[in-house]
Parts: C-alpha cells; structure tokens; sequence
C-alpha cells in the first residue's frame, strides 16, 4: 500500500488533503444530524419546540451534508487525485483547483445556514435557493475546467476506466443541477420552478433519481476503479466488462426517474419507459461490481489482514444489493407496496452507509497516508474497529427499515370482510417504534466510527513526517 | 402529444436499448488485439487490466432483460401507443368523480375495449362490497345505531375518512366539532347528521367584525359580553358596552347568544351561553374570533363516499351521543 511521493509530476496535492480533511469532518456532521432527526422520530419534543431544530428542516440539511458535503467532498479529494496520477500530470488551472475547495465549502456553510431557518425550493436534494444555486453552478464549472483540463494534458495516451466515470458524473450533474433548478427568483430567497404539474415533478425526478445514478453511482465507481485494484494490488479484471458496463449505465440511468413517480399524474408510457430502462439497468449496475470484486482474484487472502480493502469490498456487496433492490422496486406491483414506506429509506441507505460512505471511507484510508507523506495510517485497528462498527450499523439500519417498510405497506393495503381499510395511518406509524430505535442505534454506531476515523486521521496527519511504517505483507 | 415528440421518443427509446443490445455484442468478441485473459498492455500509476471475456450468466441474463423490455413495451405501450394490451392506470383529461363514473358506465354498458385500471377496481370492489352497504342503507340510522356491526364499519370508515380532523375519538379540535356530545351546530338528529355528512357545511357569517363595532375597544367590549353570556365574571363596563352592541350579533346567534340551532336557524351559528368553545374558550381566543372571524368548512362527502357508507357513518356518529 505505499506509495512513491518522489515521482517525476510535481502533483498538486494540496487541494487533495482539503477535500479529504473535510470529507472525514462533514461525514461526522452529516450523519449526526441524522442521528438527531431518526431520533426525533422517535422522542419528538427533541425539536425543543425551536423551528430551525425541527425535523422538517433538518431532513433536507442532513441529505444535502451527507451527499453534496460528505460525498462530494469524496468525490473532488479522490477525483482531483486520481486524474492526476493516472495521467501523470499535474492539475490544470492552478488556483482555480483552491477556488473549486473554497467555493465548494461557501455552498455548504450557506446549506447549513439557509435550511434551518427555513430558505427552500422544496426540491428534493434540490433544496438550496437560487444564489446557492448559481454558486453551485460557477463552482461545478470550474471543476470541470480543473478535470478535463488536466485529461487533455495527461501525459500517457490512454484515458483510464476510473476518469471515463468522473468525466460521465461531472457533465451530467452539471446539466442536471442547471435543468432542475430553473426558476423564477421573486426575492432575494425566494423562488418558483419554472415547470409546473407533473412536468415540475418529472424534473424532480429526472434530477434526484441522476443524482443517485451519476454522483453516487457513477462517480464512486470512478473512486472504486482505482482504490480497489490499487489496494488490492491487481489489475483490473475485464476491460471489455469495462466498456460495456459504462455505455450501457450511462445511457440507462438518465431514464430511470419516472419510477420514483408510478401511480401519479405522470402519463403512463412515461412511467412504462422508467421502470422497463431501470430493469435492463441491472446487469450493466452488476458489471461494476463484478470488475471490483473480480479484480480481487488471487489475493483473496489480503481481505483477511487489510480491513481497508474489506471496506472497499463490502461496499461493492452493499453496491451489488441495492443495485438488485432497485430495478426491483422499480416493478410498478413491487413499486405499489414499497412506495412511500421506510422500505424506500432502507434502499437509500444501504446504498449511501453500505456503498458510498464505506467506499470513500476505504478510498479515504488509503489516500491519508500518501498525502501526509506516511506508510501507514496511525492505528490498524481502529481501521478495523472502525469497519465492524460500520458494518453493523449499516444491517441494523436496512434491517429494520427493511421490515418496518414491508409491514408499513402490508397495513396499509389490509382490508377488512367490509371492505374498509384494517388499520388506520396511525396504527402503522406506532407498529414502526421500535425499528425506528433499532436504526437510530444503527445511526449511533456509523457516527462514533466517523469519530474514530477522525481520531486516527488526525494522529496520522500529526505524526512525524514518514514515521509510520509501512506494514509488512504477511 | 404531436407527431413529431412521438417519433422523437420512440427513436430515443428504442435506439437507446437496441444500443445496449449492439454494445454487448461488440464487446462479447475479443476486438482488443490482445489474447484473452492477458493484460491490455498500458498501465495507469501501476493499474493494469485484464481482457477477460465477460462472464457468461452476466451477458446472458444482459441479454434477457434486454428481450424482455421490448416485449414489455410491445404490451404496455410506448408514446401514443397504448400497446396490445390497451392498458390504461387512469382516464386522462377526467374532471371531477361524475365524470369518472359516467366513463366506467360507458364501458361497462360497451363491454368491449379495455377498463383503466382504476375504474376496474372500483366495479370489482363495487361488486364485492356493494351488497354489505346496500342492505346497510335499507334500515335506518336508528337501527343501524344499536347494531355493534354496523358501528365497527362506521367506526372505520369514519377513522379512515373523519378522524384526520375530528379526532380518532371523534372529540374534534379547535376549529373542528366534537361530535360526542350533545352539543350540535346543525343538529344531532340522524337525518341532520347524515345531511351534514352527505352536502358539507359552510359557515359563512362569521366575518371580520371588528371594523363595524368600533375597532378594538369594540372587540374587546362584545368579547366581554360573550364571556359573560356562560357566567363568567368580566368588566361589567366593557360587557354593558359590548352588550349594546351584540344586536349586530342577534341576528344568527339570538338574542342571549343561544346560538342558531335553538332559534331553527340554518346557519350554524354556535351557542354562545354554554361552555363548549368551536375555536377556543379564552378572552384571547374569542377576541381573534371577533375581531378577525371564522370559516368553518365540513367538505361534502356524497360524491366521494356515496350515500351507502354515509348512511353507516352517520349511524356511528349517531351513536356517539345516545346513552
């Protein structure tokens, strides 16, 4: 796992160890919220009847610090790395690589403070009012100019497989992010859609489902191209399932929107077309996982001593599962009873705590020591205590959503001999207590291993330059 | 939709799965110049990769799903095309229930062409649970009143349909009546009850009165003597004056505040000599209620429940006040 910082590129790593600092911090702010808000599901006098605590508020703060704080952050740290080393060339742009961290982290700190006190579009994941909005657009630019400027310089004559991913992710989330938040501004935080109807939420969806299929899909399988096979020591096992997988799960993912709206006002080929494009989605989603876990062939026998590639490798598991869930909750009968229940909320998390938050948390442990210039992360262990604890807390969080879902949905459509409905909304939401206990302790336990992940981070970036040595192979 | 956005989404459609389709086979022949299973020759900071053949219960199952969305899509439609089965989940463009009912009828009487899939679960579950409410509807509201049956049946639909603002014990809220005790707006009577459920309610005189009974003196002078009316002890200044001014009020509430239903009026104008408050009992609550007025709206529920399960419902909450 160690690597030669004394290469021929002087690499601009700078920008590297901030978004990287930051990923680790905002992972511990993000998820805390998350805790507070799956706490207030259960006990809700924690709002302390204070408007900017309530969970209202607070839901849309946690997606946003999770995704654009947490993940992205991820994303440019791991991304402006990568781009890097596999084109032997250093950054394009010079200082607008600092402009994209500083601007970046002006969006989140502005996310942090406008949700609470109420400033939405009331756009899912889209929530940040049109000045925020147009920063975010300036910012995305600006990275894009940083990636493909550094491509176009890259010294070797081949693009690899992990930038096609990047590349695919920073286009699409450009014209997606500009598409969905076209709006009329009426003050200085305020603002309507331009769309209407069913169009406005054909939109919505359009962007939220490509949200989850290009920033957290295709640009962590970037991440995934290149931490796995550099962790594992491997090459990489198919060039050709590489291709193949990528055309197809970019061409599909941008129609599979619809399905997050079957049974609504959307006209029915509309929602004919999403659910049949999300299921011929499922294999060219597998082919990712299979060149990841493929790529381990012959090294098997690392995952026994290295808990960072265990971390890449379970979340290619936790990849594989949802990317199975999916297409299937996609299926309009499926759909009709997994819509609108916590079913939904487990799916989402055990493709955000399982794949992309262990993901990045093994890209992350990977990348800290490189760019502080050690062999090593400062404690082993706590890498390890960190992935059990991760680990169980993700199945306890999917588990109980999982099963509070299925019930949800099963009492919702129980009738009686007389035909009324058997239960009423709120005997459903009191049969979901305590799997709303069960994945705050799930919550619980994914923030106090961000807290350690912290913790060895912060001892590993204070040692003495190169005094921790690399482990020697077993 | 026009032609031309038809086109443009079968193309995309279409081009983009039969895409895929091409894509798989490409990648399916060895096209790389080197052996199978050697590396492709070029390194990234150290990565290779291999040319290994994709596996084959991968590209299989690829390929399945592939053959399956086309004869999906052949069944269920694409565009303007509602496919071989003709299948619809709802009727577009329908404006109101009536309207919706009159369309079933229309097909049903047709028997051919194919029901949206909405309008056939309504006639299935017409057919299958319209006899338990017509036998219902045929006794009256008193009978149905002492049958435990026919309360639990009401008693759901009124928790499904009524509770979200009665109340699940149906002992309501501010702003929303209790219906447990004795105390009515437009009676208590079962055909009442059922006329309420059946056409809504609209209080409608309650304005804003403050400006014509002299501003806020004047609100807190006739809240004064409201407060009085349940024999409360207030400044007999401010109620003497607020006295001379509640004949403005006389005319829904009567004379000594008794409220419209004692006077056989329509309008729903509360009882103000007792102690049961619609929006809140206090000299602050009955001041905004004055000073800015209340509209109370009971939403009509004929069209959207039919008059079998209104029957039933207000049998339950019939039952509510009789003991």
């Amino acid at each position: 796992m160690t690597q030669s910082n004394t290469s021929a590129v002087d690499y601009n790593f700078d920008v590297v160890r901030q978004f990287t600092v930051m990923t680790v911090i905002w992972g511990i702010v993000g998820t805390l919220v998350g805790v507070l808000i799956a706490a207030q599901l259960i006990w809700p006098a924690l709002n302390f009847d204070t408007p900017w605590l309530t969970y209202s508020r607070l839901r849309p703060l946690h997606t946003n610090a999770v995704i654009f704080a947490f993940g992205t952050s991820a994303l440019f740290a791991t991304s402006y790395y990568v781009v890097q080393r596999t084109c032997q060339a250093r950054l394009f742009g010079g200082k607008l690589a600092a402009f994209t961290f500083w601007g970046w982290q002006a969006v989140i700190v502005a996310a942090v403070i406008t949700l609470p006190l109420g400033y939405t579009s009331t756009k899912e994941y889209a929530e940040l009012e049109w000045p925020i909005d147009i920063l975010i657009t300036i910012v995305w630019v600006a990275y894009a100019v940083v990636f493909f400027g550094t491509l176009i310089k890259r010294k070797v004559s081949h693009i690899y497989v992990a930038n096609w991913f990047f590349g695919a992710f920073i286009i699409v989330i450009a014209v997606l992010h500009i598409g969905n938040s076209m709006v009329v501004p009426i003050s200085a935080m305020k603002s309507y859609s331009i769309y209407s109807g069913a169009i406005d939420a054909m939109m919505q969806w359009w962007y939220g489902h490509n949200a989850v299929g290009f920033l957290l899909t295709a640009g962590f399988l970037g991440m995934m191209y290149y931490f796995v096979p550099k962790q594992a020591e491997r090459p990489v096992y198919s060039y050709r399932l590489s291709i193949v997988h990528f055309w197809a799960l970019i061409s599909l993912y941008i129609w599979a929107g619809p399905h997050h709206l079957h049974y609504t006002a959307l006209p029915d080929w509309v929602q004919t077309v999403g659910m049949t494009m999300s299921i011929v989605l499922f294999l060219p989603s597998w082919g990712g996982m299979i060149n990841g876990i493929m790529t381990l062939s012959g090294a098997w026998h690392k995952l026994r001593h290295d808990p960072i590639l265990r971390f890449l490798i379970v979340s290619l598991s936790f990849y594989g599962m949802s990317t199975f869930e999916g297409p299937m909750m996609a299926i309009k009968s499926v759909n009709a009873l997994s819509h609108y229940t916590d079913w939904t909320v487990g799916h989402v998390h055990s493709g955000a705590l399982g794949w992309v938050a262990m993901v990045s948390i093994g890209a992350m442990y990977h990348l800290i020591p490189v760019l502080f210039n050690q062999g090593r992360m400062y404690s082993i262990r706590l890498i390890n205590i960190h992935f059990w604890i991760h680990t169980t807390g993700v199945v306890l969080y999917i588990v109980a959503m999982w099963i509070s879902g299925v019930m949800q949905g099963l009492m919702w459509r129980a009738v009686n001999t007389d035909g009324t409905l058997t239960y009423s909304f709120v005997e459903s939401l009191t049969a979901s207590y305590p799997f709303y206990f069960i994945r705050f302790i799930g919550g619980v336990l994914i923030v106090a291993g961000f807290v350690l992940m912290a913790y060895n981070m912060f001892k590993t970036m204070g040692a003495k330059d190169g005094s921790l040595k690399p482990v020697e192979e077993v | 939709m026009s032609s031309f956005w038809n086109i443009w989404v079968w193309v995309l459609t279409l081009g983009s799965i039969v895409g895929c389709f091409i894509l798989l086979r490409w990648c399916l022949k060895n096209f790389a110049g080197v052996e199978e299973g050697e590396s492709m020759g070029h390194s990234f900071d150290g990565i290779e990769e291999l040319n290994n053949q994709l596996p084959k219960w991968w590209s299989t199952f690829f390929l399945l799903t592939i053959i399956w969305a086309f004869g999906y899509l052949a069944l269920y439609g694409l565009g303007n095309w509602t496919g071989i089965l003709g299948w619809k989940s709802s009727n577009q463009g329908i404006l109101n229930i009536a309207e919706s009912k009159a369309k079933t009828l229309e097909y049903l009487k047709k028997d051919s062409g194919v029901l949206v899939q909405y309008d056939r679960e309504i006639v299935q579950a017409d057919a299958k649970y319209g006899p338990i409410f017509d036998a219902y509807a045929a006794r009256s509201i008193e009978d149905l009143s002492t049958d435990a049956e026919a309360l639990k049946v009401g008693q759901r639909l009124f928790i499904q349909n009524c509770s979200q603002c009665h109340g699940s014990d149906a002992r309501g809220t501010t702003g929303f009546p209790n219906l447990a005790d004795k105390d009515w707006l437009y009676g208590g009577s079962p055909e009442k009850i059922k006329e309420t459920i059946m056409h809504g309610r609209k209080a409608v005189g309650m304005m804003a009165w403050a400006g014509a009974i002299g501003g806020e003196q004047g609100v807190k002078e006739v809240a004064a003597y409201v407060i009085s009316l349940s024999g409360r002890s207030v400044n007999a200044d401010l109620a003497k004056a607020g006295k001379a001014k509640f004949g403005l009020c006389a005319g829904c509430h009567g004379s000594d505040g008794q409220g419209s239903l004692a006077l056989g009026l329509p309008m729903g104008a509360p009882n103000l000599s007792d102690n049961t408050w619609l929006y809140g009992g206090s000299q602050r609550a009955i001041e905004e209620s004055i000073r800015n007025g209340r509209a109370g709206v009971m939403p009509p529920w004929k069209a959207i429940l039919g008059e079998e399960k209104v029957h039933v419902i207000s049998a339950y909450i019939y039952s509510l006040s009789q003991d």
